[in-house]
């Protein structure tokens, strides 16, 4: 769902599951001296029928943009991406599959550099 | 007034009622001190009959309600105009290519070191050094060859979740729970204290997920759990450019390939992949179609399309051209969270390491898993495949970054 001009809270909540740590308390953020306020989204929401207004028209705003993209078909953009594979294979190692001779990794025995 | 039962939304319901209720205030409330509009409450001024609230909510509520129909009806507009271009799969086009033949990818080298869980890695251009970062607060720079540490230096945080090699390989980027993204010049000086040099750069309210060096050493690209990218002169600390759109923490960022490149693609806890223009701050297009978090993000060595990886135990392709997913990377025995995703260098194989200590490789144009990889211990926390694309590193929770080709 896109954001409706309604922002999330500001979560630390994922840095548990993902990292399992505690989030770091708010108090240790430094003050807003980052440059990085209002109109930051990422702020905890206000209450204000103006703010709303102004952040429903920048949904706006971004959906008209989005809408007006110039396109391409599935078909179109799948065969570029095939042909660019198909164009590389050969110089990509890991595909292919370099000889220890070329691959500076397969080779157990370190490298020394004169 | 609609009824829905999404906490967000709930709250947007809230402003119907006070604005509804707004019109009747003069015979609702008593006549006192004016409220200072809250959730859920009116502000009116006691003067003479008409409250100036009433009609102020009314206009708003009326203004809000056409850009709210206005966003529904560009978001239908939007689907619909996808959908026209869909005429057909990424794999069908691929039927006729070439199966790929069976690999032999084993680990090449295993780097020891980190006391803790490994979260971030990245290479040098020079394609045998590494930086890594870890929970424990140290970042290390390795030799890949060699095995050996050349440099090592201790954050003042734990849980060090990004870093980054300078384009010129003389200096990396870090940052983590401290919020910021700071540089270390590299000195072969041993003498020379490493820490004493570190030089604060970015500054955002909440954790750093992922930093970026641009085409030179000297702009970072820094993502955050404050929900915004931005883009930072590192000589100055100066803020050049913020993006803000993420609706939750950002979690990972790539810049796009070519060297006139000036876009940038994120992904996030919003389950939102967006690409943005850097010059701007504008985002130019976004893609919702993950099911849950999405860790990482990596764009096709062409620029015309980026891969992403996420919680939800897939790893989707979006085209940039088509505006679409293009692509889904999944399967049922796969129940894990993709962490990390990174293309070899003619884009038809992608990596993907998982929370279930496996790396996977898929044909990127036919759909399938092509490998299997086991070896990490513990979770594969992040996957970079070298600049010269002879090797990919994995880093781990088991504490070892793994050199596999």
């Amino acid at each position: 769902m896109r954001a409706e001009g309604v922002v999330a809270e500001a979560r630390t909540g994922n840095l548990e599951t993902k990292f399992r740590v505690p989030p770091p308390p708010r108090a240790a953020c430094p003050p807003a001296q980052s440059t990085l306020d209002p109109p930051s989204l990422a702020h905890e929401w206000t209450m204000s029928g103006s703010s709303s207004v102004a952040a429903m028209k920048k949904v706006v705003q971004q959906l008209r943009l989005e809408a007006g993209l110039n396109r391409v078909k599935v078909s179109q953009a799948a065969a570029d991406l095939k042909q660019f594979c198909l164009q590389n294979a050969q110089h990509d190692p890991l595909l292919t599959g370099v000889s220890s001779s070329t691959n500076p990794f397969r080779p157990q025995k370190v490298c020394s550099f004169l | 007034m609609r009824m829905r039962t999404a906490g967000r939304v709930g709250r947007c319901l809230r402003i119907w009622v006070s604005a509804a209720l707004g019109a009747q205030a003069p015979s609702c409330f008593p006549p006192g001190p004016s409220i200072h509009r809250g959730e859920g409450q009116c502000r009116w001024v006691p003067r003479g009959g008409k409250t100036r609230m009433a009609t102020d909510g009314l206009h708003e509520s009326e203004t809000l309600a056409a850009l709210r129909s206005e966003a529904e009806g560009l978001k239908g507009k939007l689907e619909e105009e996808r959908a026209k271009l869909h005429d057909v799969e990424l794999h069908q086009v691929a039927e006729r290519v070439e199966a790929l033949g069976q690999f032999v990818m084993k680990t090449r080298r295993t780097l020891k070191g980190h006391g803790n869980k490994v979260l971030c890695m990245d290479w040098c251009r020079d394609k045998r050094r590494i930086v890594s970062s870890s929970q424990d607060g140290k970042v290390i720079v390795w030799d890949s060859f060699t095995t050996n540490k050349e440099h090592a230096v201790t954050m003042p945080c734990t849980w060090v979740m990004a870093c980054a090699y300078a384009p010129s390989g003389c200096a990396i980027a870090c940052g983590g729970l401290d919020n910021k993204c700071s540089v270390y010049p590299l000195t072969f000086d041993k003498n020379e204290n490493m820490a004493a040099k570190k030089r604060s750069v970015a500054m955002h309210t909440n954790y750093l997920s992922a930093c970026s060096f641009t085409n030179s050493d000297m702009q970072i690209l820094t993502a955050s759990g404050d929900g915004t990218c931005a883009l930072w002169d590192v000589e100055s600390g100066q803020l050049l450019q913020s993006f803000h759109g993420h609706g939750a923490d950002v979690l990972c960022l790539d810049l796009a390939p070519s060297e006139t490149g000036n876009t940038f693609v994120s992904g996030g806890c919003d389950k939102k992949a967006m690409v943005w223009d850097m010059r701007s701050g504008q985002c130019v297009q976004a893609f919702e179609t993950h099911e849950s978090d999405i860790n990482s993000v990596r764009y096709y060595p062409s620029g015309d399309a980026f891969a992403s990886g996420s919680d939800d135990a897939t790893c989707r392709l979006y085209d940039l051209r088509a505006d679409r997913e293009v692509a889904i990377y999944s399967k049922e025995s796969i129940i894990f969270g993709a962490s990390s995703v990174d293309f070899s260098l003619s884009g038809r194989l992608l990596f993907a390491g998982y929370n279930d200590y496996t790396i996977n490789v898929w044909d990127v144009l036919k759909g399938a898993r092509a490998s299997i990889l086991f070896g990490h211990e513990n979770r594969v926390s992040t996957l970079r495949v070298s600049p010269d694309g002879t090797a990919f590193c994995s880093g781990s929770w088991d504490h070892t970054l793994r050199v596999w080709a």
